[in-house]
């Protein structure tokens, strides 16, 4: 292993790659969007250049999000799915928030807010998608009736609004727990850290690697 | 037309209004009498003449409209009804289509740009279409189904209401044209007038529905018809009978909008508490079976910025 010992490999280079892919369109995505959700920071919409060049790239970066996250769907979805041991980590969420760490909360690779967050970014993604596809005036706006259009446009801002305020939360635990980002930047995270906010994943690593005899 | 008499500007808060200062104006109407037109067409080649559009020429399906549909340079065109009545007796139809020039227009509520939709003080809604960005979104608020998105440039059009020619003292190019008088245009109260004179008279002659189309819902509009039916203007080619800006635009524009700020700044100000309440969520490395042997994260040569050794801190159990 070229890796020292007290870290543990948490994300593989592909999902690390496609992750911060994301990052970047989604920035673009979701600052062009706001352009035009509020007027007031319409220039937002210049990371993109122009608005008439954000109004063009808009969907396209909105589909690359939707590619991005099918990936990370199937590589992380059965580390998502619900399980009984989450009710203990929304039993202490007080604890988690205040920074209390004494308790074991038996928390798989990903807690429970991370897993609702999953399935709620993955919900918002599909909305947009569809109500983004239907909007789309350049090529798919004509064949849809107005009544539809009106519909159309009120469920992709109210998922769009949605999608950013998650991610800014997103985005403020990543900065909060400190060791997050350098995990998703470099894939590993210490022994210790793992400990400390994934209990039984760093169990289980840990087993595995005491059966395997990986560990020196 | 100047731009210093502006009086409602899309996407461009209340706070901070569009130039306005000249707006010392009339508001101007046109009007359409349904009753006197002949459906020569003369006013959509006017239109064109004066706009300088020249449509595709279609083809013949079996109908008077031509072309079929309003288009990014088609901004006005004569929609023809065969309505037959209870008693069997034919009304054949014949209704000027195109921009309404709304006085609550959905149009310019729906549009995400600041300035590409405006409403000058004489009551005319135009596209200023160097800032338009093809959206749609216009086409979504409008409760008439007017503006069109052109193909070759992305951008939407409909009827000025001549506002190039109004800004030097001329009529509207089709009412200039029409050869019955069905098309006048002036101020909104002289309109108004004159279209109670001419109901008048319908009703004199047996039309006793005859009425002006001014629809309240939008406001009233700066474009207005006299229907010889004006309880039932859905007749007329499916002229709406209480236009109004769909509530899903106004919830979205209302609603959402400002729900949305709120919802930004309490989760704005929520992390910012959080963070300043209970700090950051750091790791005790040293907490940890192989103790203080373990390499530090900083220690390691590719060790990114955020991954700056965590402070020395101590926890009771040890
Ligand atoms: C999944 C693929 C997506 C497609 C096909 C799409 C398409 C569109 C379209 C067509 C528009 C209208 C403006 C335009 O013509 O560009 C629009 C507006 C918008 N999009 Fe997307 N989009 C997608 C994803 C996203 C994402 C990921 C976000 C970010 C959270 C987002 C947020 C917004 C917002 C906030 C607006 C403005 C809505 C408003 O003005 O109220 N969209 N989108
Ligand atoms: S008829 Fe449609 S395009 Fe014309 S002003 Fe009213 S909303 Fe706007």
């Amino acid at each position: 292993m070229s890796r020292k010992s007290d870290q543990i490999l948490r994300t593989k280079f592909a999902e690390r790659l496609c992750h911060w892919m994301i990052v970047l369109c989604f920035f673009l995505a979701a600052t062009s969007g706001l352009s035009w959700f509020f007027p007031t920071f319409s220039w937002l919409s210049a990371f993109l250049g122009t608005p008439q060049m954000a109004r063009l790239l808009h969907p396209f970066l909105g589909i690359a999000v939707f590619v991005g996250l099918c990936f990370m769907f199937v590589r992380f979805v059965k580390y998502n799915l619900p399980a009984r041991s989450d009710l203990i980590w929304f039993r202490n969420i007080r604890g988690v928030l205040m920074n209390r760490h004494d308790q074991p909360l038996q928390i798989g690779k990903y807690n429970a807010g991370q897993k609702i967050l999953f399935w709620a970014i993955m919900g918002a993604i599909l909305v947009l998608l569809v109500s983004g596809l239907i909007m789309w005036r350049a090529y798919f706006a004509e064949f849809f009736s107005i009544p539809v259009l009106r519909m159309a446009i009120l469920a992709h801002s109210v998922a769009g609004i949605g999608l950013i305020l998650l991610i800014v939360g997103h985005i403020y635990l990543a900065i909060w727990v400190r060791g997050s980002i350098s995990g998703m930047v470099t894939g590993y995270v210490s022994r210790a850290w793992a400990r400390q906010h994934h209990d039984r994943w760093a169990a289980e690593i840990e087993a595995r690697e005491t059966t395997q005899g990986v560990r020196k | 037309m100047n731009s210093q008499n502006i009086v409602r500007s899309s996407a461009t808060s209340t706070a901070t209004p569009a130039p306005r200062i000249r707006d010392h104006q009339i508001e101007v109407a046109k009007l359409i009498d349904v009753t006197t037109c002949i459906g020569c067409k003369a006013c959509q080649v006017a239109c064109n003449e004066w706009n300088d559009l020249r449509g595709e020429v279609e083809t013949n399906v079996g109908v008077y409209d031509n072309p079929r549909d309003l288009s990014p340079d088609s901004w006005t065109l004569m929609r023809f009804t065969e309505h037959e009545d209870e008693s069997g007796r034919l009304e054949w139809l014949i209704r000027k289509d195109g921009c309404m020039h709304c006085e609550d227009p959905g149009c310019l509520k729906a549009c995400p740009i600041p300035g590409a939709i405006v409403q000058y003080a004489n009551g005319i809604v135009d596209f200023q279409s160097d800032l338009c960005v093809g959206c749609g979104y216009c086409v979504a608020g409008c409760p008439f189904n007017v503006p069109r998105i052109s193909k070759q440039d992305n951008k939407a059009y409909k009827c000025t209401l001549c506002s190039d020619r109004l800004a030097v003292g001329q009529a509207p190019a089709c009412a200039k044209t029409c050869p019955t008088g069905a098309i006048s245009f002036g101020s909104k109260q002289e309109m108004q007038d004159l279209a109670a004179t001419r109901v008048a008279e319908l009703n004199e002659r047996g039309f006793d529905q005859a009425g002006l189309y001014d629809p309240a819902g939008v406001g009233g509009t700066h474009v207005m018809y006299v229907l010889q039916h004006a309880d039932d203007p859905e007749r007329y080619a499916g002229l709406p009978k209480d236009p109004q800006i769909s509530p899903l635009v106004s919830g979205w524009k209302d609603v959402l909008k400002p729900a949305a700020a709120v919802a930004g700044a309490v989760a704005v100000a929520g992390m910012a508490a959080h963070f300043i309440g209970v700090g950051p969520n750091v790791t005790d490395e040293d907490d940890h079976p192989e103790g203080a042997q373990a390499p530090r994260p900083a220690q390691r040569p590719d060790a990114g910025p955020d991954d700056r050794a965590p402070e020395p801190q101590r926890h009771a159990a040890e």
